[in-house]
């Protein structure tokens, strides 16, 4: 097994758009893995989506890797955005839209 | 499990002296809260940074004890204007 770290790098770096997330994006597990499924579907963005609940290493590995406490999490490109309630504050001032490309 | 909210606003105002912060129990719980930190030492940072502050000064709870926290933060508006 590789370090999680290595793991993460390589989902970040090799996917555009990804979502670090409880569930799936039919089924969120939690409210707030769910609001940013809505936000990139509103958006109609082509994203992959992580499940943190089916490899605890991931789950508390994109913590520390974050230095972000809580899932879910969105990197575009690479770089780490936020999380659900920065999503939806971008989303709302338009960011987020510019931010993955996608016509409304 | 529960958190007071006075617990929550006194961490964040320990960590970042002088920030006005506004607490809503969402769900009246005491385990939804909304958070609004307004400081001028968040001047000049991203959005992600603003909030690692507010992470920071719940030491460690935050993803754990305090499980729901929708947070927003920002810089007072007269500082926002001068940047």
């Amino acid at each position: 097994m590789t370090d999680p770290a290595n793991r993460i790098a390589d989902i970040v770096k090799s996917n555009d758009i990804v979502l670090f997330m409880k569930g799936t994006a039919l089924f969120p597990q939690c409210g707030f893995s769910g609001r940013a499924i809505a936000i990139l579907d509103r958006l109609g963005a082509k994203y992959e989506t992580i499940d943190v609940l089916q490899d605890p290493d991931i789950r508390q590995g994109i913590k520390s890797y974050s230095d972000w406490p809580t899932i879910p999490q969105l990197y575009v490109r690479g770089e780490f955005v936020g999380g659900s309630d920065i999503m939806m504050e971008m989303y709302e001032n338009g960011e987020l839209q510019q931010l993955v490309g996608a016509e409304a | 499990m529960p958190m007071p909210a006075s617990e929550i606003e006194a961490l964040i105002k320990a960590a970042i002296p002088g920030a006005e912060v506004t607490i809503r129990d969402l769900a009246g719980d005491g385990d939804h809260y909304a958070a609004r930190v307004v400081s001028g030492s968040f001047a000049g940072l991203s959005r992600v940074r603003q909030h690692q502050a507010v992470y920071s000064a719940l030491g460690g709870r935050m993803g754990g004890e305090l499980h729901a926290l929708q947070l927003e933060t920002a810089v007072p508006s007269q500082l926002e204007s001068e940047q």
